[in-house]
């Protein structure tokens, strides 16, 4: 913190920033140098609070292409505590949000022109939605920032303005009774805020409604492909293991001409499930995911079959095989993207798998079996 | 969109409600509306049991059985007999 203090100190000139007065976590305590978007500091009654630009970087952007698409988004944070944009007053709006940088950008961007507090909730480096399901973006913590940072000194109304996401974990009432402070929850999304402030303070009811269009969906599709795929070459391991095996050994010849349809085929229902049911999501039929993704599995087996010849006529069990277990996989890859919509719900889920697990452990079961028979067929043992 | 039918969890007591609104306010999916002063459900199967309703109700008048509609989450509680969890508050993994 101290470090911080100097940069940003030094940034602005010699300022006098009077001493935090109800301990040490007023100002949020950055490990390291100070990042580029904090811009200076801000002198309150409660301490100094660091000012935040509310444009985003070129590496902001490349960021948040990291943690569309890896683990990186997993040590994305900020640190929390009170933040300002502007040049917030004593009678200037305070905006809640999480320490995971990437719901900490969509804040800071939608306050441009805006002067206003920003209070980050420790949340564990996770997004306001998922967090406020898991209770640490909730009640205690926001009355625990609220305390900590002295957030009684710095403002003079008693307004806070939670997003409309983190309800989950946030009781209203009880924040109130125990800080005096009124929670009002704004709109979904962060870049409805200067409408809604505009407006009085009132989201509109296309404001309070979570939708799922295409692009949402999209930006979703690289992290439902990549753990699948972490696990693909293990299976691309497998499947040469089974077709290169002879009598005589692993034949590599056998191994690639008989396992290449197999590995390209499960390229293509991984693809299915982690890809084309959730851009699809509304337009493929069932309103189950596991129907989904199967259905979506069955068309993505059938098609290289049936025209693209992948697998020849004559391996008739290799064929039941194939639409045994592809479509199986598509549909439990496609279940898994229930994590990540906006609209399931756990009961549902929960019915999904009750009626899922058990088929996917028979088709599985089946599957193995096919192809158990069809290489005791090719050794010409039955 | 909308999820399975029948399956929702959410119980809602009128004669609990003073029509405060909250329930309005926070749900996501448009499930309650305001007519007379008091709350009602109106498109029930809309609902995801996120229980931000249920949190923010102070009058006790919203039940519903909250949790994460997450399949990767279930099947982990499953396996290690313990509550959902997809590793979102840890270290690791992959977030629902």
């Amino acid at each position: 913190m101290e470090k911080l203090k100097l940069t940003v100190i030094q940034k602005r000139g010699p300022e006098a920033v009077e001493p935090c007065s109800c301990g040490p976590s007023c100002a949020p305590e950055q490990g390291g140098a100070a990042p580029e978007w904090i811009t200076g500091t801000l002198s309150t009654p409660a301490g100094s609070v660091p000012t935040i630009s509310p444009e985003l970087s070129s590496s902001d952007l490349w960021e948040h292409v990291k943690c569309r698409t890896s683990s990186f988004r997993t040590r994305y944070t900020v640190a929390p505590g009170l933040y300002a944009v502007g040049n917030p007053v004593a009678d200037s709006d305070v905006f809640v949000s999480a320490n995971y940088k990437l719901s900490f950008d969509a804040l800071r961007s939608s306050l441009a022109g805006l002067d206003a507090w920003l209070l980050v909730l420790d949340t564990k480096g996770i997004n306001v939605w998922c967090a406020a399901g898991k209770g640490t973006f909730g009640t205690d913590e926001l009355i625990r920032r609220i305390t900590q940072t002295c957030l009684e000194k710095v403002v003079s109304h008693k307004r806070i303005i939670v997003p409309q996401l983190g309800a989950p974990g946030v009781s209203a009432h009880v924040v109130r009774q125990k800080t005096g402070f009124r929670v009002h929850y704004g709109p979904v999304r962060a870049k409805d805020i200067p409408a809604y402030c505009a407006g009085g303070y009132k989201a509109t009811r296309e404001m309070r409604t979570v939708k799922f269009p295409l692009m949402d969906r999209l930006v979703l599709t690289p992290m439902e492909i990549n753990p699948a795929m972490e696990k693909f070459p293990l299976y691309a391991l497998i499947v040469l293991l089974v077709f290169g095996l002879q009598p005589a050994g692993v034949i590599f010849r056998d191994a690639f001409y008989g396992g290449l349809s197999f590995i390209i085929l499960g390229l293509i229902a991984v693809l299915a499930g982690a890809f084309v049911t959730p851009l699809l999501l509304p337009f493929v039929p069932f309103r189950s995911f596991a129907l989904k993704g199967w259905l979506m599995g069955m068309l993505a087996t059938f098609l290289p079959l049936q025209y693209a010849g992948l697998v020849g006529q004559p391996d008739t069990l290799l064929r039941i095989a194939a639409y045994a277990f592809f479509p199986m996989l598509s549909s439990y890859i496609a279940l898994q993207f229930t994590g990540s919509t906006t609209f399931t719900g756990m009961s549902g889920v929960k019915k999904e798998l009750k009626i899922a697990l058990p088929v996917y452990a028979v088709f599985g079961g089946i599957s193995l079996l096919l192809i158990l028979a069809y290489k005791l067929q090719q050794w010409r043992m039955i | 969109m909308k999820y399975l039918c029948n399956v929702v969890t959410l119980e809602f007591t009128p004669e609990k409600c003073n029509g405060c609104g909250r329930c309005v306010e926070v749900c996501p999916h448009g499930v309650f509306v305001i007519t007379d002063k008091k709350a009602s459900v109106v498109d029930r199967d809309s609902c995801m049991e996120c229980g931000a309703c249920m949190n923010n109700c102070a009058f006790d008048a919203v039940k519903v059985n909250a949790g994460v509609g997450c399949a990767a989450a279930l099947i982990n509680g499953m396996i290690t007999g313990g509550p959902p969890s997809c590793d979102c508050s840890g270290d690791t993994g992959a977030c629902c």
